[in-house]
């Protein structure tokens, strides 16, 4: 089998599409908390938290959406306290961000370990299933690679272009632009520097938990130790490679998706020949080369991690 | 000067507009308004005047609610006419009041259209797409009125700063603002941008609005405003109509003394000290550009360079001060090409520099007053002896330089952040002198000084330029390069061009670009 044989199969690109998923969720958070102008490297942690709180309220009876929910506040909550500590207080982003990593991680395991102190391994969900969409699913190619992704596929494109419309056509999203590049701009116009600067991380966060809810919801049907694996921190990257524009964050997290899909198959084709953790790698290593091509022309909001306080101009 | 006739009688009704009632406040223990008071009627122009720090912009801050005084009260007008007091310490209820501010530094952001920059904050956050048309609608009526155009749908960043101002003031009038603040507007504009800027403010008061103009030109306060109120050590000291104003009374209520003008003898100039010759200079952008670059500045010469910021002044001060080198091109300091460009090297060649940025790249903040003053020679033998500092040597010399350069402050063992701007440009111009170098870079001597460190720096200069220095003054207040230079030369785009003669009009059209 050649490498063109599996770049033109549909279970390549169902698979491309289904690694992207979590992605296009996390760095759609991420790119709304940069946008007003704060990092927030708390995303392994809140995806870690995400993907608990979701499963768990399922396994509670709370139901599929119910979970959803439950991550998403989950989610929000963790984004508030990254929100209060670098934006009233105005403390380093970068370490603020990475103690809610190692918090919200941690406090994900705590939860599972004490709430199920005797399991070997953990209960089972019944997860999102693929939509099946008359007509539609049963297209050669389409059908199998698009219409038949699980309805969190589908929010996670609904999401693109939600993100995308507030952002540049409502009144919202100019203030939370304005307030990333110019938070004088914001105050001199009456509007709250800190209000639309905490409502965006609040937000971002609880959409970087919906990513991490995917992993317990849709790919998976429980909850494991270190499933986040790095995916938040791919995130980060991302937002920078789409140059913060919500449908270039839909491109990379694809793309990343495709590679990582190719790799797994690959690795079948010429494992033998090749060690695995080469293929295990390449994923990360095409991130850097394509961060290292785009990033030097990247424009990063202005006012990305300059803390604002109120009466000092 | 073009531009609307000020000295006219206002026709206004006399109506009061805003009344500042004795407003006070402090910083600690420095006071920075101490009682003032101040009325404005419709359709006026009032000049607040004062030096640097004298408080006028913190009396501003105050009416626009980033500060709450400490004592005092605002009444303004609402639409009939009717006095109401002025909720203090909130930008909103000013913004309410039909008060609109333009800070020095804009308030825009660069990644916005100008017409999402002016809608900013005038439409309610919840609503689900913007209304653009009726806006447009609005604003084009403005500009009609005013005059004050800007191309709505280009991103900000990619504005000129005179566009960016119009965006700021169409912003403020876009909010129904009845009184307009601007602080130090002409301080980045050319004196044909000022002039439309003049032109426009004609227009707008005329159309009912009235304008508190801070300023401390006394020339651009004498041609346009109906009244002047200066400020000084945060006090009101005078307020004049402006047709019973002449430059003389203004300076002296501003400084308090009549200020000292430095005397320009004539003097022969001698042999080139410094020659730049094609030299040219790709950088990323006009402000750090240079093309094909020809200069010569001789020995007791000061040659201005005038121009608004950014058009290749921090490149022609790399050059000289040895920060970077040329693409293309040479330099000869005394006739020697200077083929390494580091700055000691450049020191060496007889090369004294007065940075743009005296509290960045002036002085080590963090390093006292003593050590600032040697640090351009600590391998000088005078400073140094095997390897360590010589400090009774070290000090003595600090404490003679300082008595000479009345340099004042906590002393020479303190460190050189605690002094005051004006101090630490004398600090400057200390260890700049002290060397008598052949050519002295003298890139914006006075920004931001008050006019009685300004003057001194000024009479400095000349001083140096006596004794047989050339001097390279980069400077963006046309003024301050008309009273000093022998010579001006326009930068504009990266481009350098000599001036004919020491015309105002025709220096103004250079710096904006039209050839003569």
């Amino acid at each position: 089998m050649d490498i063109l044989q599996i770049l033109i199969s549909d279970s390549f690109w169902a698979a491309a599409f289904r690694i992207a998923t979590p992605l296009i969720f996390g760095v759609l958070g991420a790119l709304i908390c940069e946008k007003a102008g704060v990092l927030n490297l708390g995303i392994e942690g809140i995806f870690a938290a995400g993907a608990m709180a979701g499963w768990m309220a399922v396994w509670l009876g709370a139901g599929l959406w119910g979970g959803l929910l439950v991550a998403a506040l989950t989610g929000g909550a963790f984004g508030l306290l990254h929100a209060i500590l670098t934006v009233p207080l105005g403390l380093s982003q970068h370490v603020s961000g990475l103690g809610i990593t190692m918090l919200a991680t941690s406090l994900s395991y705590f939860t599972y370990r004490t709430t199920l102190p005797n399991v070997s391994s953990p209960p089972r969900i019944v997860p999102f299933q693929p939509l099946d969409i008359p007509v539609l699913s049963d297209l050669p190619f389409v059908g199998l690679v698009l219409f038949q992704q699980t309805a969190m596929t589908w929010l996670a494109f609904f999401m693109v272009a939600l993100v995308w419309w507030v952002l540049n056509r409502t009144p919202l999203g100019m203030a939370i632009r304005a307030v990333g590049d110019n938070p004088d701009a914001v105050d001199a116009q009456g509007l709250s520097v800190y209000g639309l600067r905490i409502g965006a991380i609040v937000a971002g966060s609880a959409l970087m938990a919906l990513g991490g809810a995917f992993l317990t919801m849709s790919a998976f049907d429980a909850f494991f130790f270190g499933m986040v694996n790095g995916r938040g921190w791919i995130c980060i990257a991302l937002v920078i490679f789409a140059s913060w524009r919500p449908g270039k964050a839909l491109l990379g997290a694809v793309l990343f998706g495709a590679f990582d899909a190719f790799q797994v198959r690959l690795q079948t084709e010429v494992g033998a020949l090749v060690p695995s953790q080469v293929f295990l790698m390449a994923p990360y290593v095409m991130s850097i080369i394509a961060l290292v091509i785009v990033a030097r022309r990247a424009e990063y909001p202005r006012a990305l991690l300059t803390p604002w306080f109120k009466g000092q101009r | 000067m073009e531009g609307p006739d000020f000295s006219a009688p206002l026709p206004m009704t006399n109506n009061l507009v805003l009344s500042l009632k004795a407003l006070s406040k402090r910083f600690g223990s420095v006071v920075a308004n101490d009682a003032v008071s101040i009325d404005l009627h419709q359709g006026e122009v009032l000049s607040l005047l004062g030096e640097n720090g004298a408080g006028k912009t913190t009396l501003m801050n105050m009416l626009f609610g980033h500060y709450m005084p400490d004592s005092g009260t605002v009444d303004v007008a609402d639409m009939d006419g009717n006095m109401h007091p002025l909720t203090l310490g909130h930008p909103q209820a000013a913004l309410e009041a039909g008060i609109g501010m333009v800070h020095q530094h804009f308030t825009l952001a660069e990644n916005l259209s100008a017409l999402d920059n002016i809608l900013l904050g005038s439409e309610s956050l919840l609503r689900w797409r913007q209304n653009h048309r009726a806006a447009r609608h609005k604003i084009a009526g403005i500009i009609e009125r005013t005059g004050l155009s800007a191309p709505l749908d280009e991103k900000v960043g990619n504005l000129s700063v005179g566009e960016r101002q119009r965006v700021e003031i169409l912003k403020a009038l876009y909010h129904d603002a009845r009184i307009l603040v601007l602080d130090e507007p002409t301080a980045v504009l050319t004196p044909q941008e000022a002039d439309t800027l003049f032109e426009n403010i004609g227009a707008m008061t005329k159309d009912g609005l009235s304008v508190i103009f801070i300023s401390h030109k006394l020339r651009e306060v004498l041609a346009f405003s109906h009244r002047i109120a200066v400020l000084r050590h945060g006090r009101k000291v005078g307020e004049i109509a402006t047709k019973d104003a002449d430059e003389k009374s203004i300076a002296r209520m501003m400084v308090g003394a009549d200020t000292p003008v430095n005397p320009r003898e004539d003097i022969a100039v001698g042999a080139p000290v410094l020659q730049l010759k094609s030299i040219t200079v790709s950088g990323d952008s006009a402000r750090n550009s240079l093309q094909d670059a020809n200069l010569t500045v001789h020995a007791n010469e000061v040659v201005g360079i005038a121009g608004v910021s950014g058009n290749g002044q921090s490149a022609l001060a790399s050059i000289v001060s040895g920060l970077a080198g040329p693409d293309h091109g040479e330099m000869l300091v005394d006739d020697v090409a200077i083929t390494r460009f580091d700055p000691p090297n450049l020191l060496k060649s007889g090369i004294g520099r007065i940075p743009e940025d005296r509290h960045h790249d002036g002085v080590i903040g963090a390093m006292t007053v003593a050590e600032n003053l040697i640090i351009e020679r600590l391998n000088d033998p005078d400073v140094q002896k095997n390897g360590f500092l010589r400090q009774e040597i070290i000090r003595e010399h600090a404490q003679e330089l300082c008595r000479d350069y009345d340099v004042r402050g906590p002393g020479i063992d303190a460190q050189a952040r605690l002094l005051s701007g004006g101090n630490i440009q004398k600090l400057i111009l200390a260890r700049v002198f002290e060397c008598s170098p052949r050519l002295i870079l003298a890139n914006q001597p006075t920004r931001g000084l008050d006019l009685g460190a300004a003057n001194e720096v000024a009479r400095r200069l000349l001083e140096a330029r006596k004794r047989g220095a050339g001097i390279l003054l980069i400077s963006e207040d046309l003024d301050e390069v008309l009273a000093l230079s022998d010579r001006i030369v326009v930068i504009h785009d990266g481009q350098l061009i000599a001036a004919k003669d020491k015309d105002r009009a025709s220096i103004g059209l250079m710096m904006a670009g039209e050839h003569t």
